[in-house]
């Protein structure tokens, strides 16, 4: 586990994580002449424009045409290249599936993939363009590495990770901007949670900006005398299990909270570590369904995603133990 | 090795080639022999005769021509050339398709490495062709990438994606080839999904067209890759109009052989029209 630098929290707003990505790129291509960007009519939206102006020749505009990208990105990789694909989560993870299955995961290419507008936050566009499913379809696929960040520091630390490690790699980021969880000097590790607040009654697994409401819930929980660990699991594969092991053995209760359908994402991978290690009860906040159009706010409150659910949660958990 | 073997040394290969085919097949009792004889001249070319600048000895050499066999269910012609040409046991040809043979179902850079592309779910090819040749512009190198086709491939959305964007990128160091047999598993292309006319669609797609009467004759293949080689702005793709099964008697035009083995007695009969 990574100890997080520093104690309080402001939760003051930051940047999106897909403009942190679109920033960390552009640090990226001029460190490494062999980072190229691939984008399908997106490249304003997953801010690899920033890149594409700053390397037009190594930035390839594919056209809205996730297939032919996914591929193409792996006939790059094949030949030497570090090719960062982006899209919506949606559109890349659904459309391009196939592609990241048979020509990157099966050769096991160094292909990053980026998915930018996750979850329902992306908001009033609504369920076409929501991807409640990619971590499912990332982990599905053998070999493929899954990072989930915070914040604007954990996402351009886990963008430098992608370049540095040899492999595909699939990192969600969101539309919306997100509560800066970290200082500029905290460490993220690959295969490594996060401990963003200490406690002893129960533990609150999350990632993405389910960690700023996992702040707030154990901050809210304190108050009641319960004192609940909040771990980031940004990194879903590899997953931390000697974090879960002690958060098993040492709060015997468990709280999952992702912005994902909870029947495929974070949750499940957590569950199935501490059934074969240490048993314990569990509760599990994310989504259930297909959501709608509306602000991201209002759907994360009517969809069951802000701290009073995770709060929710810890109490039933707690009634469990 | 660009140097092109002599004319009957190319068509005695061809004849190996084929053989090794029914063979290869035969024993495995299941493969896909009709599009491996179809394209048997296709990359005899392409391997001996003067086209791809590779070296068997030093097979990830990285200036090399890439050739992705992007049609993956023909793959007992692309182990059987890559054993002829130096690159892969030619002595276990015959565990094509058993377990921990390097001659997996398709082509499987996992099981054997000197492959550029695990290929076998159609249509993903050519965007890794092209993938392989941006990145060689990118490095200034010559290497040149060449992909092959099947016809009932090319009814694949993927394959029109990457069209777009091969012309729309000017990725001229990539050259496709479509083995036009007109058979495809269910039947004849006309009679299951109709791509005709293909030559006209690569043209509207952006692409230099160039239309081959018969795909099995050498001199015109030679011929055809150069003039793919020597186009400039826009990539190639040859449309080869070849004979699914060609070569033996009863497995010519017949949708049977598409992706079904011959029998022992049907590998004898195949193996004395191949002498």
């Amino acid at each position: 586990m990574t100890p997080r630098t520093k104690k309080n929290f402001t939760l003051k707003m930051g940047m999106a994580t897909r403009e942190a990505f679109g920033r960390a790129l552009v640090e990226l291509g001029k460190a490494n002449p062999d980072v190229v960007v691939l984008d399908a009519d997106l490249s304003k939206s997953t801010m690899t424009t920033y890149f594409a102006k700053e390397f037009p020749d190594r930035f390839f505009e594919c056209g809205i045409a996730e297939a032919n990208m996914a591929a193409t990105a792996a006939g790059l990789a094949s030949a030497g290249k570090i090719p960062f694909v982006s899209s919506f989560s949606c559109f890349i993870m659904n459309k391009g599936f196939e592609q990241l299955r048979v020509t990157v995961a099966y050769p096991h290419l160094n292909v990053k993939v980026v998915g930018t507008h996750s979850g329902i936050s992306i908001g009033e566009d609504g369920p076409t363009q929501m991807s409640v499913e990619e971590i499912s379809l990332a982990c599905s696929l053998p070999g493929f590495v899954v990072l989930a960040p915070a914040d604007e520091l954990g996402t351009r630390a886990l963008v430098y990770a992608a370049a540095d490690y040899v492999g595909p790699v699939f990192i969600r980021t969101g539309r919306m901007k997100a509560p800066i969880v970290y200082e500029p000097e905290q460490r993220f590790n690959v295969g490594k949670a996060v401990e963003v607040i200490e406690g002893s009654d129960v533990t609150i697994i999350a990632n993405g900006l389910l960690v700023a409401e996992a702040i707030r819930a154990s901050e809210a929980l304190e108050v009641e005398g319960v004192s609940a660990r909040v771990l980031d699991f940004h990194s879903v594969r590899p997953l931390d299990r000697e974090a879960i092991r002690r958060a098993a053995a040492e709060t015997r209760a468990i709280v999952v909270a992702e912005e994902h359908l909870v029947d495929s994402g974070l949750g499940v991978r957590v569950a199935q570590a501490v059934a074969e290690m240490l048993p314990c009860p569990m509760e599990f906040v994310g989504l259930t369904g297909y959501a709608e159009s509306g602000s991201p706010d209002d759907l994360l409150r009517k969809y069951g995603m802000v701290a009073p659910n995770i709060a929710a949660a810890v109490r039933k958990v707690l009634a469990r133990k | 090795m660009s140097q092109s073997l002599p004319l009957a040394e190319l068509q005695g290969i061809c004849r190996q080639i084929r053989r090794d085919i029914v063979e290869m097949i035969g024993a495995a009792k299941s493969g896909h022999p009709g599009g491996s004889l179809s394209a048997v001249e296709i990359l005899v070319t392409l391997y001996f005769g003067g086209v791809l600048r590779h070296d068997p000895a030093n097979p990830k050499w990285p200036q090399r021509d890439r050739f992705i066999l992007s049609k993956g269910h023909a793959a007992p012609v692309l182990y059987s050339v890559l054993a002829e040409a130096g690159y892969a046991p030619k002595d276990q040809l015959n565990t094509l398709r058993k377990l921990g043979s390097p001659y997996q179902g398709h082509p499987d850079i996992r099981f054997l490495p000197v492959l550029e592309a695990s290929t076998g779910s159609l249509g993903e090819g050519l965007s890794l062709a092209l993938g392989m040749g941006c990145a060689a512009r990118l490095n200034r190198s010559s290497s040149r990438t060449y992909v092959l086709l099947g016809d009932g491939e090319i009814q694949e959305g993927q394959i029109w994606e990457s069209a777009m964007f091969g012309s729309y990128h000017k990725v001229d160091n990539v050259c496709a080839i479509v083995d036009y047999n007109k058979i495809q598993l269910d039947g004849f292309l006309k009679d299951i999904m109709d791509i005709a006319p293909v030559s006209d669609k690569w043209r509207a797609f952006g692409w230099h067209a160039i239309e081959l009467p018969d795909g099995h004759h050498i001199p015109a293949l030679q011929a055809a890759f150069a003039e793919a080689a020597g186009t400039k702005g826009r990539p190639t793709v040859i449309v080869a109009n070849t004979i699914k099964g060609k070569g033996v008697s009863f497995m010519e035009n017949n949708p049977k052989f598409h992706g079904m083995a011959p029998k022992p007695d049907e590998v004898k009969l195949a193996l004395q029209e191949l002498q």
